[in-house]
């Protein structure tokens, strides 16, 4: 294996390109998480399937929009999104009036519970669109690539993806740190008793906010379809890794999930191309587990006497 | 006027609040008095809602409180400093305020606020647990004071602060007492601070009152007999 350093600097930039769309979709299913468990610690083991729930949504959108003619293949992406974000929020709600409320002081009981869910959604997946996978239609506008030189290859969608993620990210910081809502969910997951004592309706505050999480699972769902095909399973890939990111990022800090996402999707995808996926995989726990033992509270933790 | 009529309240099986009737008038400032143990917090709790009442009523101008939830409650004019003051240690001070808004239509944080307090608008920019326990207190009476309640309920407010402050914090009760409609229920054990506050004082005992004077006519060494063990 002899690369000469310009073939390193190429290698460095494609792969690096294939862990930001990587890291772009890890992000947004991190920043989901991250909301409900970070905020509300309630551990989701559905969350990917909440992915996947938006992933078919845009799968079913694509396909009703072939019926209508071109310009609706071509376009049809733009409703998706929405469209995926509302179905997983508006299932998300049902979800916490049915299940989680019930659950909130008790993790391990929301883990199995949730865990359970994930099982009930695979199956509902599999009977409503069937166990192969399926894909929408790519738009011709996201087909193809960019090449700034004859080494380089950037895949459009992958750009896509990313501006989606940089729009959504920056919407939940705005909604967290910028908005009236955020700051009662901020102070709600400070002390539920305190805020109700100031006049929030903190039932209200859990269900939005676990609902918004979901929501943004959908949306990460709608990205996934412009770089993987859709399966029933699709979303245990992810919840594993998604995990990973918010724990190593410091639960609840959102600069911490960027930045986690970021240094694990890089990471990974670069020592993919020397060591091969799984020890790539590996590689990177180890790292993070060593990075976790000195520093347990994660990457980013907030200082404040309390 | 706030009327607290056969309150009962406990946790569980276990009584704490027997059978409590307490009435204070418009911008009346009532001192509720007693050793550790005795219901004081239990009391304060269950007029906000955050322990539901076994029996009993909590009305303030004829609306009946007892049914609602807490932050009910607080829309219809009650607002609480519990004690330990509960502020939210990673909102910055500002934010801290601001979420005592809910209930009021205005987004912005009114001036007087700050005239009240004016190290908090120095510090506005800070996180609430990074203040000292005076700061905290303040930040505390702040944010309840900003949903402009009709009923402002603090429990021990002086627990845990130097004496130097305790007496800043008397006076500014009494500054806003004075320039606001505002009735004030105030647990506590220091009788220097309830003296230089309260018009009425009641001492509770086993969640039972014992003994009931107004200021002018308080025999103090009555009430410091309550007070020690």
């Amino acid at each position: 294996m002899d690369y000469s350093m310009q073939d390193l600097m190429a290698i460095t930039a494609m792969q690096g390109f294939a862990g930001l769309s990587f890291f772009s979709v890890l992000l947004l299913m991190a920043l989901g998480l991250a909301i409900i468990f970070g905020q509300m610690r309630v551990i989701n083991m559905a969350h990917g399937e909440f992915m996947v729930l938006g992933a078919y949504t845009t799968y079913m959108v694509s396909t009703l929009a072939s019926g209508l003619g071109p310009w609706a293949t071509e376009y049809y992406i733009l409703l998706a999104i929405p469209l995926a974000f509302l179905s997983a929020f508006l299932f998300g709600m049902l979800i916490e009036v049915l299940m989680i409320r019930h659950l909130y002081h008790r993790p391990l009981d929301t883990l199995l519970a949730t865990w359970g869910l994930a099982l009930v959604m695979q199956q509902g997946f599999r009977s409503i669109f069937g166990a192969r996978e399926v894909s929408p239609s790519t738009p011709s506008w996201l087909e193809g690539s960019w090449r700034p030189t004859p080494m380089i290859d950037i895949p459009i969608n992958g750009m896509a993806i990313m501006v989606l993620t940089v729009i959504v990210t920056l919407g939940v910081v705005w909604l967290m740190y910028r908005s009236r809502w955020g700051l009662r969910v901020r102070s709600t997951m400070a002390s539920r008793e305190m805020s109700a004592a100031v006049g929030i309706n903190t039932r209200w505050v859990d269900r939005l906010t676990f609902a918004l999480g979901c929501g943004v699972a959908g949306i990460a769902g709608a990205a996934f379809t412009m770089i993987s095909s859709t399966g029933p399973t699709s979303g245990t890939l992810y919840i594993v890794d998604t995990f990973l990111v918010v724990v190593f990022g410091g639960a609840g800090s959102i600069s911490g999930t960027v930045v986690s996402a970021f240094l694990i999707a890089q990471g990974q995808s670069i020592l993919e191309f020397f060591l091969g996926s799984s020890m790539a995989k590996v590689t990177t726990l180890l790292v993070i587990i060593a990075i976790l033992m000195m520093r347990p509270e994660g990457l980013f933790k907030s200082k404040v006497r309390r | 006027m706030f009327q607290v009529t056969g309150l009962r309240s406990g946790y569980g099986e276990i009584g704490v609040i027997k059978g409590l009737d307490i009435s204070v008038g418009d911008n009346e400032t009532l001192a509720v008095m007693g050793r550790n143990g005795m219901g004081k917090t239990t009391l304060f709790k269950t007029l906000m809602g955050l322990i539901q009442s076994k029996d009993g009523q909590v009305n303030l101008d004829g609306q009946d409180l007892s049914s609602m939830p807490t932050h009910k409650r607080v829309a219809a004019g009650l607002a609480y400093v519990p004690q330990g003051r509960m502020i939210f240690p990673g909102l910055t001070v500002q934010e801290n305020i601001a979420t005592g808004l809910e209930t009021v239509k205005s987004r912005r944080i009114p001036s007087e606020i700050f005239d009240l307090f004016p190290v908090l608008h120095e510090m506005r920019h800070r996180k609430g647990g990074n203040l000292s326990g005076g700061q905290q207190q303040q930040l505390a009476i702040a944010r309840a004071l900003v949903s402009n309640p009709k009923v402002l309920l603090l429990d021990e407010p002086t627990e845990g602060i130097q004496p130097s402050v305790i007496k800043d914090i008397a006076s500014t009760l009494n500054e806003i007492s004075r320039s606001r409609e505002i009735t004030i229920v105030v647990s506590e054990q220091i009788l220097s601070f309830t003296m230089a506050i309260a018009d009425r004082l009641l001492v509770i005992e086993s969640g039972e009152i014992v003994h009931e004077t107004d200021r002018a006519s308080c025999d103090e060494q009555t009430i410091s007999g309550y007070l020690s063990i």
